[in-house]
Order: structure tokens, then C-alpha cells, then sequence
């Protein structure tokens, strides 16, 4: 935007009796050469939306990441029952499900457990799965775009043909069908399953379906890409296939794929939530924010509090990724329209 | 124009066969007996009862015979069983569930009615607020409307349908009892009480969906109204109401097109967690139990309906935008 601009503004304000070309040399003088990643950060710095929401992340990143040190300093594990804090009937004690300056966000009905630190968890258990599966499905995305779109004829047409298949499979419902007969394959039915089991499955599940995206895109980017010069150039001068695809072609995709990871967090945090929800995810009793709002909807009519807590911080979460994501892309493209 | 159709139509059916073949396999990855499952009560089942169950449900013989006796049953009905237990399954024949040896076309056939209500319902909720939204704010583009209409897209596409699903059930049924917890009443039967139940998971799905919806309408209409041929029409002197209504709205619905045909498409398959929240029974929550249940048959024809929807949303959608935009040649 601040390159191109500058050279026609510039000759508009010019007076006819200042020469043409002295008019190009100061300008020439003002401009400073910038990369495109410099416009890029320059642009994101400007963002205040960008701001908020990277803070936003920031935090959320840091409340994940010192769930163990919150704990201590709060005084309450995610497991710990409060069954003190709740009436005969199971539900809690006091107003907006037992906010108190003991429990922040009140105690779940029935079982007494502290929300605040319940949720502090299950944001970690979120963005640890979504971020693992991000950074594999954008991976194996790029890897199978770049092949396909330099190589190109029937490597491409079967590449192309997985992805239009993999876009076929009802991913919810295929996810039904798979996780629990993986789950039975490896367990018996009254084994007791590791935690890290149905987190490792999510990533797997995600992954073989999320793929297709960022590999349609890079694709597309390389078939433009492969017949420019410096691809030609590389070539001619002995260069491997490996060297090219990775070396030569890989750093100029570098902003669509970025953009694609931070819009894909978001997406696989909600499908997580919705999975973990419908009890075809993370289970007891790993905290997680799906299976808190699933617990969460049958005491909707005595304790909507607890709902709207666990809805709300599955809110927030998306929205700053998606907000961040959004600015990223606009700095990265200022073309692109809202 | 027809070997355009042809190539799709064959290419959509070798994907559908591919997914029933990935999802029979899943069938023998189960570690399960299924007729250890059909036969109830584990302690009183003799080997015996098993096999005969086995035998009857055609489990005992090889997994390919078995393929193809699946999918010949799709297209022309197949027998179980022999001798006087015979049993009749006319075509499309998707089998017997392992729980309750129900017939699953009748359980399709029960639930996908819920699905169907569910989210063409919706779909007119999320046509109607998102484009009308979208349109609006790109022909007032910079008005407080226009921003106010950003910000809704960009929240809105970011709002999990588990908090704005129980949101709208504790603002409208537990705190102020304008609308009763939903139980579904089948159209044929009632349709005042039908879209009383279906109100909340309309517009629940429907909102949550506007927003993107929306911002893709405004991009859209941005674009056309900076053509040359819209300024070409307003100077020839046409009223803006036809040169917006008309034209530019033409031109700017085509990607809108594409993109509810595919989201009705993946939708119509279930919609697991719409159904869950208000306690439907559609096709998604079918495709859930069945699952959980190891229900074998009745997650393979779940599996296999979501693929079709899929996949003739897509094929549709190729069509219809032929139609649609003149400039696309099918070749």
C-alpha cells in the first residue's frame, strides 16, 4: 500500500514548473526499501484489533500454559470436591451457581468442583489439542499441495481425487463411527483408557480431515508459482526436486499459510468443544471445556450460570483467534476484503 | 452440457462407493460380535443361539461376500435368514440394528424428517438475515449500519452454537416461559405445533450461520457495484432499485448459491449438536447412538447418507451455477 501510493501522489502535488524527474529522485530518497513481511508486521502493529485479540491470545496462552502454578496459588485441584458449597438437592449454594470469594465462577452441581480452575484446564486440554492438530493438518496440507501442484499430471489427479473424497466423508458423523471402535480396538469395554488416548485420537481425526483445505490452496498457488523464472532458474541449475519444492517454493507461501493455521485453531477449538460435548471426545476425567458445557446443560434450568461460563470462555477463545486471524490476513493481503 | 453431467455423476458415485468400503471396513475393526450384541443378555445366550443369529444376519460369511450382499441389498432388497425364519427386506435394504432389530430404513425413515425440518428451516433464517444483512451494509458501505453489520459477522461467526443454543433456551423457555421446552410434532400432523418446536433450533442454527453469511454477501455485492457494467446501467438512467435489485444482486448471489448448497448438503446429514441441545432425535443424534451403541448397521447407513448429501450438493450445485451465471461453460 505505502510503495505504490507514494509514486503517483507524489507527481499529482508536483507544479509544472518543478521538473518531472527531480520530483522521481526525492521521491526515490523518501522511499524506504521494505520487505514485504516488514509491510506486513508494520501494517499489524497499526491494527488495533490486532492488539486486543494477540493480547487476548497472550493470555489465554499463559493461563493454559501456568495451570499447574494457578492451581497452587488457588488453592483448588480441578478434581477437588466442594460438597459443602452445595443444598440436599446437589445444586449450589448461593447466588449465580455459589459465586463466592472462594469459587470465582461458582462449583459445578452435583460433584462440588471449583469452575474457575475447572476451566483453566479445559483450556488447556482445548488449545493443546487444537494447536497440535493445526500445526500437523497445515504440514501435511502444504506437503501434498506442493507435490501436486509442481509435479502435477497423475500425481496430481490422484492427490486431487483424495482430497475430493476426504471433502466427501461426513467428518462429524465418520468421527462417531471411528473413535469408538478405535477406542474398543485397543481397550475392552471395562478397561480403564489412558488420558492421553482420546486427546492423541482427536489430533489423528482432525488431522485426516482438515488437510484438504490448506492442500487446495497451496496447490493453486503453486501452479502459478512453478512456471516463474526463478523455479526455471533452479532447475536449470541442477537443482533437486526436494531443493525446489522446500527451498525455492515453500518460502513464498509462507503468507497463506499462516493466515490458514491462525483461521484453522478456531475451527478445530470449536469442533473439539463439540465433540468432547457429545461425549464422543475428551473424557472424565480430563477436564475439557466441551464435556464442562455438556455436563453444564443439564442443570440449564437451575443453574444457568454455569452454562453461560463455560459457552462464554468457549467464546472468547474462538473470537480472539478469529479476530487475530482476520488482522493477520488483512496485513498480509491488503487486498482481501471483509 | 450431458457429458459434463455424465463425468460428474460417475465421479460422485465411485466417491460414494469408496466411503461405503472405508466405512464396511470399520465394520470389521470392531472387535465386537455382532451377534453376541443381537442376542441380549449375555449369560443365557448359547453358542449356539449366537451362531444361528450369525448365520441369519449372513455374519458368517467373508467380508467381501458380505460387501456385496450389502450393497445388492441397496438396490434390490435381499432375504435373511432360511428355512421358516425368513425374513423379507425389500429394496433399499440397509439391514436389521443390532440393538432392537429394527429395520434401519424404518429408523431413517423415522428420524431424517427431524434433520430435514431442522435445517431447511434454518437455512431460510440464514438466507434471509445474512444476505439481507450483507447486502444492506456494502450499498450503505461506512454508515454506523455498515460497522454495526461488520462487527455482527465477525462475532457472530465466532459464537459456538453451545452457548447460543442454551442461550436462547434459557432467555425464551426457563427465565421468561414465552415458548415450551421443544418435543418435535411431525408437519404432516400439526403444522402450527411443528414450527412452534422447531422456533429455537431455527433460529439458533440460522443465526449462527447469518454471519458468514453475511460478510460474504457484502464482499460480494462490494465487488459487483464496482463494475463497470452497474455504473453503465445507473448512467443510462435505470432507477437504482432495479440496478441493485437486479442486476448487481444477480451477478453478487452466485458464490452464495455454491456455498448454502454445500453447507445444506454436510448439514442435512445430522445436526448432532442442535439436536442434542433440544433434545431432538434427528439423524445426527441417530448416527451418535448408533456409534456409541456399536450399532454397526445403522452407522453404515448414516455414514453413507451424509456422503450422498454431500456429494449431490455438490454435483447440484455444479449445475446450478450454469444456470445461474451464463459465463460458466460447462465443457
Amino acid at each position: 500500500m505505502t510503495d505504490g501510493a507514494t509514486g503517483p501522489v507524489g507527481l499529482k502535488v508536483s507544479t509544472p514548473d518543478e521538473p518531472a524527474a527531480d520530483v522521481s529522485a526525492t521521491v526515490a530518497e523518501n522511499v524506504l526499501g521494505r520487505s514485504p513481511g516488514q509491510l506486513a508486521w508494520l501494517r499489524l502493529k497499526r491494527d488495533r484489533t490486532a492488539w486486543a485479540s494477540g493480547f487476548a491470545l497472550l493470555f489465554f496462552a499463559v493461563v493454559a500454559m501456568a495451570a499447574p502454578l494457578i492451581e497452587r496459588l488457588y488453592g483448588k485441584g480441578p478434581l477437588d470436591r466442594f460438597s459443602d458449597k452445595l443444598d440436599g438437592n446437589g445444586n449450589p449454594l448461593g447466588y449465580l451457581g455459589g459465586v463466592s470469594a472462594e469459587h470465582w465462577l461458582g462449583v459445578q452441581p452435583r460433584l462440588g468442583r471449583d469452575i474457575l480452575i475447572q476451566i483453566v484446564y479445559g483450556m488447556r486440554t482445548s488449545l493443546l489439542v487444537a494447536l497440535t492438530a493445526a500445526l500437523l493438518t497445515i504440514v501435511l496440507g502444504v506437503v501434498v499441495g506442493i507435490v501436486a501442484g509442481y509435479l502435477g499430471g497423475k500425481v496430481d489427479a490422484v492427490l486431487s481425487w483424495l482430497t475430493d473424497l476426504t471433502l466427501a466423508f461426513p467428518f462429524y458423523i465418520f468421527c462417531f463411527a471411528f473413535v469408538p471402535i478405535a477406542v474398543a480396538q485397543r481397550y475392552g469395554p471395562t478397561d480403564q483408557e489412558a488420558s492421553w488416548f482420546r486427546p492423541v485420537l482427536l489430533i489423528i481425526v482432525f488431522v485426516l480431515f482438515n488437510w484438504t483445505y490448506s492442500a487446495r490452496l497451496v496447490r493453486g498457488q503453486v501452479l502459478t508459482l512453478r512456471e516463474r523464472e526463478f523455479v526455471e532458474a533452479a532447475r536449470a541449475s541442477g537443482a533437486g526436486l526436494g531443493h525446489v519444492l522446500f527451498r525455492q517454493l515453500l518460502p513464498n507461501l509462507w503468507a497463506p499459510i499462516l493466515v490458514t493455521f491462525s483461521l484453522n485453531v478456531p475451527a478445530l477449538i470449536t469442533a473439539e468443544a463439540a465433540l468432547s460435548f457429545l461425549g464422543i471426545g475428551i473424557l472424565e476425567p480430563t477436564p475439557d471445556l466441551g464435556r464442562l458445557i455438556a455436563d453444564s446443560v443439564n442443570y440449564v434450568r437451575d443453574d444457568p450460570a454455569f452454562t453461560l461460563t463455560g459457552g462464554i470462555t468457549l467464546f472468547v477463545l474462538v473470537l480472539a483467534f478469529n479476530l487475530f486471524g482476520d488482522s493477520l490476513r488483512d496485513a498480509l493481503d491488503p487486498k482481501s476484503d471483509r | 452440457m450431458l457429458r459434463f453431467f455424465i463425468k460428474k455423476l460417475l465421479l460422485a458415485a465411485t466417491t460414494l462407493i469408496t466411503v461405503s468400503v472405508i466405512t464396511f471396513g470399520l465394520f470389521f475393526a470392531a472387535p465386537n460380535n455382532p451377534a453376541e450384541l443381537m442376542c441380549g443378555n449375555r449369560k443365557t445366550c448359547t453358542p449356539a443361539q449366537e451362531e444361528s443369529i450369525a448365520r441369519r444376519m449372513g455374519l458368517d460369511k467373508p467380508v467381501v461376500q458380505q460387501y456385496a450382499d450389502f450393497m445388492a441389498g441397496i438396490v434390490k432388497g435381499r432375504t435373511f435368514g432360511e428355512g421358516d425364519a425368513v425374513r423379507e427386506c425389500p429394496a433399499p435394504c440397509l439391514g436389521y440394528s443390532f440393538r432392537n432389530d429394527e429395520p434401519v430404513t424404518d429408523i431413517i425413515g423415522r428420524t431424517l424428517p427431524v434433520t430435514l425440518s431442522i435445517v431447511f428451516g434454518a437455512a431460510v433464517v440464514w438466507l434471509l438475515i445474512g444476505v439481507s444483512v450483507g447486502m444492506v451494509s456494502a450499498l450503505r458501505k461506512g454508515t454506523i449500519f455498515d460497522r454495526g453489520a461488520v462487527g455482527f459477522s465477525l462475532t457472530g461467526a465466532s459464537m459456538p452454537i453451545l452457548l447460543f443454543g442454551p442461550l436462547l433456551l434459557i432467555i425464551f423457555v426457563y427465565e421468561t416461559g414465552l415458548l415450551a421446552y421443544p418435543s418435535y410434532v411431525p408437519l404432516t400432523e400439526n403444522p402450527v405445533k411443528w414450527a412452534a418446536a422447531m422456533l429455537l433450533p431455527w433460529l439458533a442454527l440460522g443465526f449462527i450461520n447469518s454471519a458468514s453469511y453475511a460478510r460474504l454477501s457484502r464482499a460480494q455485492m462490494l465487488e459487483t457495484l464496482s463494475e463497470d457494467f452497474v455504473r453503465t446501467a445507473r448512467a443510462k438512467g435505470m432507477t437504482k432499485f432495479r440496478v441493485y435489485g437486479k442486476h448487481a444482486l444477480r451477478a453478487a448471489i452466485t458464490p452464495i448459491v455454491t456455498i448454502a448448497g454445500l453447507d445444506l448438503g454436510t448439514y442435512l446429514g445430522g445436526t448432532v449438536v442442535t439436536e442434542t441441545i433440544f433434545g431432538f432425535t434427528g439423524l445426527g443424534k441417530a448416527s451418535l447412538n448408533a456409534a456409541i451403541n456399536l450399532d454397526m448397521p445403522l452407522v453404515m447407513a448414516t455414514v453413507l447418507l451424509a456422503a450422498l448429501f454431500i456429494v449431490a450438493a455438490n454435483v447440484i450445485v455444479d449445475v446450478l451455477y450454469s444456470f445461474i451465471d451464463p459465463r460458466v461453460r460447462l465443457a
